[in-house]
């Protein structure tokens, strides 16, 4: 009995009941829609979200001052850390060669003060290298001029809502705000940029880092963004940088990021994420071979007086089993194929409706979903397969 | 009544005798009580018998029957079939004897409902292997000789219940047993399409297929050229030829429990 045989029988008798498969068919093509949506929805955050920090510039290395690390020493303990000050920026910019641009910051609260609107928003002293380092666009007038590092000015430049709110249609740059106890003129308002690392760019005021420090009263700076020339040298900065800071702070006392490890997170962060909503969208698939169970053993009881038959007319207990499998097998592949036919339609929708998200289902989530549609029928369809073997032929044929 | 010691074993007429039961018994536990539906029950048929089996309603004759078809195994005794010793086999093995030395007409047809008249009896063939192109080809010439070609696709619920016997006919000697059982093929039929099936049976026989029907109709009984008697699991009585009468007689005695 060849393969094709056993499928062309079970399929013959499925056709048998089309309103009975078709419905443990539909349960199985739900659990396998689940999964391909559920995983392309969870895919399609880990995208956004890469697609956030590849906003934000690749080739970048962030130098946080402190040592962020588990030690067994009790926090407080082992002095405070040094400030990174701006000098330790200049010595970075100057000693370590595969370093393209340097980008100090510091950032605080202030309030924005134009006529009789004020706002409340982010304070962010950074240098004119932030431009290209943070990938800014200016909309209109100019960003921070390229001054030494210590040097402050009393300008500072908008973000693009912050202008709007303040200054309406009329054009922010030549006017004068105050920004906390400090006049200063507009010199440019920046493009629409959105979040960019948590931080609403569109809601910031940015002024020349020293004057950004005097006007926070801090002695060290928040961060140092460094561009590297080439992405190969990542690990190689990053390791030149805490040298090189460990040997001027006499201690190691920064933390330097690079931004792969962060992207690895996250992406690793939201595929974990993604496994776990696939695994929620498999409980359903269980559910279905469930649904699948019943209807073969119905079918089982029903066919008794076949199964009595088909054994004496010389049909092996080998031969009724995977008559009996092939069927739940067809039910619950064949409903694979519609949910995976419904998974992409589910999918279209949502990016239809959200064109932000890249929602799209992972090829392992698909084949996984897919294969253990099979799978289902194939474990579920056993029981009832060897109920089927195990008829006494003679009650079988009398029905019993 | 066994076989005349003269004409046992010598490989050579082995062939002549397709069935020597030794004594076979079988019990069921109904209940908690057992059953003796079979008691030392033994008989040699020949080739190319046509044999009725007769009795009272629990008389053992269908558990006979089963025994016969390999479909229910004895508690004790031996079977021997075709010059081998079924009643050792396994399931594996009694799986091929079912499929290739024995077929079976049933009283209610036993046809897939789902399936055509051709391939109801391509069935057997198809868990022997045999390729879908010969299988249909052999089909449609079993059929034809039933004379039911013109029925080939045609679905059971398409057919009368003679027709509907003549193809479960068709189907039992598709792959050419040596031995067909029928278990009253002729219970469910009215008088013209019955005596059809028995002349097709008749037909099959002449031409050396043993037949083995188990009936509670004189009439079909009587066909037979041997009969034998069933009660309370043993045979009580054998006739041939013309003391068929007597025996049917002893039936209604035995019926009234004589």
């Amino acid at each position: 009995m060849s393969a094709l045989d056993v499928f062309g029988f079970a399929a013959r008798a499925l056709r048998g009941h089309r309103l009975r498969t078709a419905l443990s068919l539909l349960g199985v093509a739900i659990g396998v829609a689940a999964v391909v949506t559920l995983t392309a929805l969870g895919e399609g955050a880990r995208r956004y979200v890469l697609a956030e920090f590849a906003s934000v510039g690749s080739n970048m290395v962030v130098v946080l001052p402190g040592k962020t690390e588990t030690s067994g020493a009790m926090p407080g303990i082992g002095g405070v850390p040094n400030d990174l000050t701006l000098d330790d920026a200049l010595a970075v910019t100057r000693g370590v060669r595969e370093i393209d641009k340097v980008a100090p910051m510091v950032v605080g609260t202030e309030t924005v003060v134009y006529a009789e609107r004020q706002r409340q928003v982010a304070l962010f002293g950074t240098s004119h290298e932030a431009l290209e380092v943070r990938r800014l666009g200016i909309a209109h007038g100019r960003f921070l001029p390229p001054l030494a590092w210590d040097r402050g000015a009393p300008i500072a430049v908008l973000g693009s809502k912050l202008a709007r709110e303040l200054f309406a249609a009329s054009d922010p740059v030549g006017q004068v705000v105050r920004v906390g106890d400090w006049r200063m003129r507009v010199i440019g308002v920046l493009e629409p940029r959105g979040q960019q690392l948590g931080l609403d760019m569109d809601d910031v005021v940015i002024v020349p880092v020293a004057t950004g420090m005097k006007m926070l009263n801090r002695s060290g700076l928040f961060r140092l963004v460094i561009q590297v020339r080439s992405h190969a040298d990542l690990e190689r900065v990053k390791a030149a940088v805490v040298r090189l800071l460990s040997e001027r702070h006499g201690e190691e006392d920064v933390t330097v990021i690079t931004q792969d490890a962060v992207i690895s997170a996250f992406s690793s962060i939201l595929g974990a994420l993604t496994m776990a909503l696939g695994g929620i969208a498999a409980v359903s698939l269980a559910v279905a071979g469930v649904g699948i169970m019943n209807v073969m053993l119905v079918s089982v009881s029903e066919r008794t007086r076949e199964v009595g038959l088909l054994k004496a007319l010389g049909a092996g207990r080998r031969q009724i089993l995977a008559a009996f499998l092939a069927e739940a097998i067809l039910i619950s592949s064949a409903g694979g194929i519609l949910g995976l036919a419904l998974g992409w339609i589910a999918v279209r929708v949502i990016v239809a409706i959200y064109p932000a998200l890249p929602a799209s289902p992972p090829l392992w989530a698909v084949a996984a979903a897919f294969s253990l549609s099979v799978v289902v029928g194939g474990v579920f369809g056993v029981l009832p397969a060897r109920r089927a073997t195990r008829l006494d032929p003679v009650a079988a044929l009398a029905g019993r | 009544m066994r076989a005349p010691a003269s004409r046992r074993p010598a490989g050579a007429d082995r062939d002549a005798r397709v069935i020597r039961l030794d004594g076979i018994s079988r019990s069921y536990d109904v209940g908690g009580e057992a059953v003796h539906a079979l008691v030392d029950v033994t008989e040699t048929i020949e080739s190319g018998e046509h044999l009725a089996i007769m009795g009272p309603s629990g008389s053992g004759k269908s558990t006979l029957l089963h025994v016969l078809g390999c479909l229910d195994r004895p508690d004790r005794g031996s079977y021997e079939l075709d010059g081998r010793d079924v009643s050792a086999l396994d399931e594996a093995e009694l799986t091929l004897v079912r499929r290739h030395t024995i077929g079976f007409v049933f009283q209610f047809f036993h046809l897939v409902p789902r399936l055509s008249a051709c391939e109801n009896v391509e069935l057997p063939m198809l868990f022997a292997g045999i390729p879908p192109a010969e299988r249909r080809e052999r089909s449609l010439a079993r059929l034809a000789a039933v004379g039911l070609e013109a029925r080939a696709q045609h679905r059971p619920d398409q057919l009368s219940g003679g027709e509907r016997q003549r193809v479960a006919l068709a189907r039992a000697t598709v792959l050419e047993p040596k031995l067909l059982l029928a278990d009253e093929p002729t219970g469910n039929l009215d008088t013209a399409s019955g005596r059809h099936v028995l002349e097709i049976l008749e037909q099959m026989n002449a031409a050396g297929l043993t037949l083995i029907v188990v009936t509670h109709g004189p009439a079909v009984a009587r066909r037979a050229r041997r009969i034998l008697l069933l009660k309370d699991g043993q045979i009580v009585y054998r006739g041939t030829g013309s003391r068929i009468h007597e025996a049917v007689e002893r039936l209604s005695a035995a019926e009234n429990g004589a």
